[in-house]
């Protein structure tokens, strides 16, 4: 039961990606082809409200609804940074999605996509399987 | 604008999906971030002996349980939540595609490339084989994915992700700009 008001925010996230269109191949290309504001208005504006959010938590201490001090993952630069986000885009650039939207894209119909994120859990495999042997 | 069927213009898809930082974080200290899912996926099926997957993935199910989530409201959004129409795209992006070979443009994806019947195909190698595998590579190695670094990261004010952030555009503008076209007209 602890577990289903993240799947409430899950459907909530996923309806987003859907009436947003962020999980859309071609808006994707026009994003990669500067013809459109959208994409780059939605994540822009997402930054600026999740960054308020974590200024406002911060500086009234808010806590967890359990009554925990809330706690920010430090992310530490690693080399992976460049040349895993490189990769990435690739990616992103030709399946049109980002991991969210691959899930949204099997529930809106697309269900052709559960092939991506099989090959994406597989790529995820052996990055963990040659991690030692990659620059970080 | 028909809140339930139009779709909702960036500044008011943006900030929802902005609030989800402080949400996750008040609900339970939870990182936003999806591309984690993979990873314990695969701690949860093939860990084989790698440390990299051996931990305990079920502390961390929640995460699956939103990409469930994510699944679930896709499907609501599309059967009970749209008005039909082909996305309101640039003229240019849509001649330039269709110049490149696409030729459906009714849904939010073009129906000529993603579809069950390319599996085994070129189009299916490239779109869904290598594209999905460099998206999975790809996070893992750069510690994240759009949910985790471009939004949860800087807006947590953590300079690895604005780097991490900006490796991403540099792929994508590559991917799409340079290689896409020559994918579009070999498949």
């Amino acid at each position: 039961m602890k577990l289903f008001k993240y799947l409430v925010f899950g459907i909530i996230f996923g309806i987003i990606l859907i009436k947003s269109q962020v999980m859309s191949w071609f808006r994707i290309q026009e994003m990669f082809r500067l013809e459109s504001f959208h994409m780059y208005g939605v994540i822009g504006s997402a930054i600026a409200v999740g960054m308020i959010s974590v200024l406002l938590i911060k500086k009234f201490n808010i806590k967890t609804i359990s009554g925990e001090p809330i706690i920010i993952p430090k992310k530490v630069f690693s080399k992976g940074n460049i040349y895993g986000g490189l990769i990435f885009g690739l990616g992103w650039g030709i399946t049109g999605a980002c991991p969210g939207p691959l899930y949204a894209q099997i529930g809106g119909g697309y269900t052709v996509a559960i092939v991506t994120i099989l090959f994406a859990i597989s790529g995820t495999w052996v990055y963990g399987r040659y991690k030692n042997k990659l620059p970080h | 604008m028909n809140f339930i069927l139009d779709p909702w213009p960036w500044y008011i898809a943006g900030p929802l999906i902005g609030l989800m930082v402080p949400v996750l974080l008040i609900a339970g200290n939870k990182a936003f971030g999806i591309s984690s899912s993979f990873r314990h996926i695969c701690a949860a099926c093939v860990p084989a002996n790698i440390p990299f997957f051996t931990y305990d993935w079920k502390k961390e199910s929640w995460n699956l349980v939103f990409a469930l989530g994510i699944i679930i409201g896709g499907f609501i959004a599309v059967n009970f939540m749209s008005n039909g129409q082909p996305v309101d795209l640039n003229p240019h992006t849509i001649a330039t595609l269709q110049e490149r070979g696409i030729t459906d443009f009714s849904g939010l994806l073009p129906g000529d490339i993603f579809n069950w019947h390319n599996l085994f195909t070129l189009k299916g190698l490239f779109f869904f084989a290598i594209g999905g595998f460099l998206v999975g590579f790809g996070t893992r190695y750069a510690g994240g994915c759009t949910s985790g670094h471009a939004i949860m990261g800087i807006s947590t004010l953590q300079w690895p992700s604005v780097i991490a952030t900006i490796s991403f555009m540099v792929g994508g503008f590559i991917m799409a700009n340079l290689i896409l076209p020559f994918i579009l007209k070999i498949v």
